[in-house]
């Protein structure tokens, strides 16, 4: 019997839980205990098999009232595939104005998730000379 | 000097999660709002929190910080309140007249009753007196976050943590994505202070060193910052000797704790709660100031903008009942609310005899496991809540019915 302590990180609840098993974790031999919610059992079982995080980062905006705005996975990826996310967006600037859920990435490190746009950029007009 | 006042029934100053929520909540109960913020966008801190896990109270799904800014500010335009953003409140006055101040302009507003949101800002070097020379790369936690989010501004390439408050944890993680290295958090405290998640999905996924009852205790460099010399400390916040080591860095973030923005509170009369830096209130969220109220970080500081969001409203709706002359128990004898053994301070700081029930917000001393929470009055018991796990970086609520009223000259709240 193998015991480990996760703290889920789904809210900010944070349960610390208590997830024992036996030779290998999966959906019949993993117990879980601590959780406040019945996400807490699925995070537990997906930690231990496939790690996933949310990307959160930012891109670079030509023509904008901000230099850049905020991006994110639209789903959580596979932990592994972070870096490769990460080193993708590097590389891209998108056009003001930018809003809430535009599509910045289709498919990021072929992880099957979209990155999108989180913080509206709008255009930045320069003031005539008069 | 003539100057034009304008008149409105509600002025809510700050435009963050707990202001935006003030004014929606005020403006859905028929109130006339106007909302005032310093800045030109609206959302207040949330702009640069550009990580997940605001909205889950609020709005049921998990959103980034930008997100739910722009949800609250949708819901307040939509509700009817005016914004003046981009625009400073100067001064103001226990009669309810402000004076603000925007592009160079300056103009009085006079409402029925007012809602503090200022929020709060973060503690700094200054206020912690570490020893050493004052060279480059030193910030808070939030500048840091403001740089990096908001300025496309890269702070530094080896950085070190003093505080392991939840900004902090959170630019462990943003500045390791940015390629920077991150040398270790230092925690003075024998445990950390910010939420289990943010240990583990910032710190343990990048094996970034969290180094517990430590603290640095001298800054190296001339120009730039060069290292840091960290050591352990006792119980009793001295230094063990023979414990210091020095670790290289070019940057060094503060979060080490906010502290509630209440200068304009104090020119108007508002008193402070000595142990929140917030005002005392009562139930409504009513300072000892008719008419003016508080919510969010500037009344306590809050785990989580959810939670500042929900004060919010409630607060907004005090504050809309006493400007349409809706708020009936205005001069009940209050009952004081006083923290007993295990709890460090609670919000609300008094109650209306004759409430019938009451929402207490509290932070315990030290961590604990299987508590119970309990409200007393005259060794009464009014209400107990088990709680699981509590810890001084978590806020508990617990709902108090006092049907009938409270027969009692004061409130006990203690831990067992």
């Amino acid at each position: 019997m193998t015991t480990k302590q996760i703290t889920c990180i789904l809210c900010p609840n944070g349960c610390e839980l208590d997830v024992s098993y036996g030779d290998a974790p999966t959906a019949e031999t993993i117990t879980v205990e601590g959780n406040l919610c019945a996400r807490g059992e699925g995070y537990a079982l997906e930690e231990l098999l496939h790690p996933k995080r949310t990307l959160t980062t930012s891109v670079l905006v030509r023509g904008g009232t901000q230099p850049q705005t905020s991006v994110k996975t639209a789903a959580p990826i596979p932990r592994e595939s972070l870096a490769a996310a990460r080193e993708a967006l590097r590389s891209t600037t998108l056009d003001a104005p930018v809003s809430i859920g535009d599509l910045v990435a289709r498919d990021i490190a072929d992880t099957g998730v979209d990155v999108v746009v989180t913080r509206t950029v709008t255009q930045h007009h320069a003031i005539e000379p008069s | 000097m003539s100057e034009h006042v304008r008149e409105t029934d509600l002025v809510v100053i700050g435009g963050g999660p707990a202001g935006l929520a003030a004014a929606t909540s005020a403006a859905e109960a028929g109130a006339h709002v106007v909302l005032v913020d310093r800045n030109p966008q609206l959302g207040g801190i949330l702009n640069q929190c550009i990580h997940d896990g605001f909205g889950l109270h609020a709005f049921g799904q998990v959103l980034t910080g930008p997100e739910f800014a722009e949800r609250c500010v949708d819901q307040a335009l939509e509700a009817g309140v005016k914004m003046h953003s981009d625009t400073l409140v100067t001064e103001l006055n226990a009669d309810r007249t402000l004076i603000c101040s925007s592009a160079g302009l300056r103009y009085r507003l006079r409402a029925k009753s007012v809602v503090l949101a200022m929020g709060c800002r973060e503690r700094t070097r200054g206020m912690l007196r570490i020893p050493g020379t004052r060279p480059a790369g030193v910030y808070t936690a939030g500048t840091a976050q403001w740089l990096t989010n908001m300025a496309n501004v890269r702070v530094g390439q080896r950085v070190v943590i003093l505080g392991s408050g939840d900004i902090g944890l959170i630019m462990a993680r943003r500045l390791t994505w940015e390629g920077a290295e991150v040398a270790g958090v230092i925690e003075l405290l024998p445990y950390p202070s910010g939420l289990p998640r943010n240990i583990s999905q910032c710190l343990d996924d990048y094996d970034i060193p969290l180094h517990l009852s430590h603290s640095v205790t001298c800054i190296h460099g001339r120009d730039r910052l060069e290292a840091v010399t960290v050591a352990r400390f006792d119980a009793h916040r001295r230094i063990i000797p023979g414990t210091a080591f020095d670790l290289p860095c070019d940057t060094l973030l503060l979060s080490v704790g906010l502290i509630p923005e209440n200068e304009i509170s104090r020119r108007a009369g508002v008193m402070l709660d000595p142990i929140t830096s917030g005002a005392a209130v009562d139930e409504r969220y009513m300072t000892n100031v008719e008419g003016i109220f508080s919510c969010g970080n500037v009344l306590h500081i809050h785990d989580l903008a959810d939670w500042a969001s929900e004060e919010g409203a409630r607060a907004g709706r005090s504050a809309a009942a006493y400007s349409l002359g809706a708020m009936s128990n205005l001069n009940d004898r209050r009952v004081l609310i006083e923290p007993g053994e295990g709890i460090r301070y609670t919000v609300p700081q008094s109650v209306a005899r004759t409430a019938d029930r009451v929402l207490l917000s509290f932070r315990v001393t030290e961590p604990g496991e299987h508590k119970t929470a309990e409200v007393r009055a005259d060794g009464h018991v009014l209400a107990a809540q088990p709680v699981r796990h509590v810890h001084p970086a978590t806020m508990v609520q617990i709902e108090v019915p006092c049907k009938g009223g409270i027969d009692a000259d004061r409130l006990e709240v203690r831990l067992r």
